[in-house]
């Protein structure tokens, strides 16, 4: 295959940056979109020019590492992670655009990478659970019922990529945040911080500068993992809950 | 799975006194120094609980709207049945209460269902908009086209009811004989002007759009939308939607083709 691509370069969080146009050749469709960009970068690098920056760490769609907005979608077209889109979702001859996750709350580090530990201080605000550590306990110890467990499962399938956030209109951080809160509030486990929970997270969450939630969801639409946009609605259950009970305390 | 947990736990608990994250010059979290600002404090300052203050205030409105367009439909059963209606208005609640309270206290709620809405729209439009300065160089159609327009939407809606109670109301800009209490006079006069049709009828179009998302995404804020009830509140929306569009335009639709005269 042979492809037009359009990336943004930023030479770093300072500078200005622009779309560069490339021509990459001998594209194996079934490439995945990072050894796609592997291949430019190692043209790049025997031509003597700087390499287009990119986050990717497992390849296999289960660390959240990769980050790239392709052709308007975050990770592109397909319901996945960059890392696990390939090349046979294109066309021969196709033009595409790549560029960087778009949010206040997520600033260009440098081309396409951008800094998005704003959700690990969303997840440091309450996103655990406070426990004595040592050997794993008896799995029957706690009974967690069924519905519950797939509830948080569900949940806890986020990989916290910001797709969610760079989808948003608002760059909003309602998925990401809502999907941490549910996956512990549901669980025995989770229940004695449940409300200082959502509230911490709540309140980091906005600290960051993230977005409000206008419910257009785009989100869920393009998370890589399907965490549902209800997930939105069931935090805004905690977070009231929790405001009544914190202020009857 | 619990492992995994506990040794976040160990990872990612934030000391206390340097927790980081916090963007300089933002209030600390107060929940985590220990000392939570008042409910109504909480709830202003959050992006959630301002969205809640809207989803509130806009089922008030909303309710007050259904209300609204019932009254209206009086006008099809002739003068008597829609002037009569208005004088009930001023009387309702007597005698526990005198002449037009009721009504005050109608127009007293309402006015502040309106500012509080306006206001934490106006707060949370600024914020979104803060939150994604850059835009996409490849741009692509985002969200329903009532879920894009509920900004503008809402402006368009809010200078519409200040012609609205000027024009029916006060009497101000009122195209003919502004007489009090006589409605049934009065709409068929706005309504004979084609401006008046145009700009109530945009007016109703929007009212119907900013339902349709409106409605639905209040009962998401509320806590009140899960997965199976979500058919249930979308087509709830989109009925209200519907009736409150088609009921308010049936009465200037009237009045031009003559049905009311």
């Amino acid at each position: 295959m042979k492809l037009t691509l359009r990336v943004w370069r930023q030479k770093n969080a300072g500078a200005d940056g622009a779309m560069s146009t490339y021509e990459v050749d001998g594209i194996s469709p079934d490439m995945s979109f990072l050894e796609m960009l592997d291949t430019l970068n190692e043209e790049l690098i025997v031509k003597g020019e700087d390499p287009v920056a990119f986050d990717h760490d497992c390849r296999e769609g289960i660390c959240g590492a990769c980050s790239l907005v392709i052709n308007g979608d975050a990770h592109g077209p397909e319901r996945t992670t960059s890392c696990q889109l390939h090349m046979r979702s294109f066309q021969d001859g196709d033009t595409i655009d790549v560029e960087p996750w778009r949010a206040a709350a997520f600033p260009v580090v440098k081309d396409l990478v951008v800094d998005r530990s704003a959700f690990d201080r969303i997840i440091q605000a309450g996103g655990y659970i406070t426990a004595p550590t040592g050997a794993a306990p008896e799995a029957h110890a706690t009974p967690v019922p069924k519905p519950d467990a797939d509830f948080a499962f569900e949940h806890a399938e986020c990989i916290g990529c910001g797709a969610c956030v760079a989808a948003c209109p608002n760059g909003s951080a309602m998925l990401f945040t809502s999907a941490k809160v549910n996956h512990l509030n549901v669980l025995p486990q989770g229940s004695p911080e449940r409300e200082t929970r959502v509230l911490d997270m709540v309140d980091q969450m906005d600290a960051e500068g993230f977005g409000g939630c206008t419910l257009t969801g785009e989100c869920a639409t393009a998370c890589p993992k399907g965490i549902p946009l209800p997930s939105i609605a069931a935090m805004n259950k905690e977070w009231l809950r929790a405001q009544r009970r914190v202020a009857r305390r | 799975m619990a492992p995994t947990v506990i040794s976040m736990a160990l990872a990612t608990r934030p000391d206390k006194d340097t927790a980081p994250g916090k963007a300089p010059g933002k209030r600390p979290s107060p929940a985590r120094s220990g000392m939570r600002p008042s409910l109504v404090r909480s709830v202003w300052d959050s992006t959630i609980g301002k969205k809640t203050v809207m989803a509130v205030s806009g089922l008030i409105m909303l309710g007050y709207l259904v209300a609204h367009m019932i009254g209206n439909l009086k006008i099809f059963f002739g003068p008597e049945d829609i002037n009569e209606y208005a004088h009930w208005l001023r009387t309702m609640g007597e005698p526990v209460l005198h002449y037009e309270w009721a009504l005050w206290l109608v127009r007293i709620v309402l006015v502040a269902a309106v500012v509080l809405h306006a206001v934490s729209a106006y707060q949370l439009s600024r914020r979104d908009i803060k939150a994604r300065p850059a835009k996409y160089v490849h741009k692509r159609k985002r969200a329903s086209y009532a879920t894009r327009t509920m900004r503008w939407g809402g402006i368009i809606l809010a200078l519409f009811i200040v012609w609205h109670l000027l024009d029916l109301t006060t009497g101000t800009v009122h195209p003919g004989e502004f007489e009090h209490l006589h409605p049934y006079q009065n709409i068929i006069d706005t309504f004979s002007t084609w401006y008046s049709n145009v700009i109530y009828i945009v007016a109703v179009v929007a009212v119907g759009l900013h339902v349709r998302h409106g409605f639905w995404s209040a009962a998401q804020t509320l806590g009140a939308g899960n997965a199976r009830r979500d058919k249930v509140l979308k087509a709830t929306a989109n009925a209200l939607a519907l009736v409150l569009t088609l009921g308010f335009v049936s009465v200037p639709v009237a009045v031009m083709t003559g049905v009311v005269s």
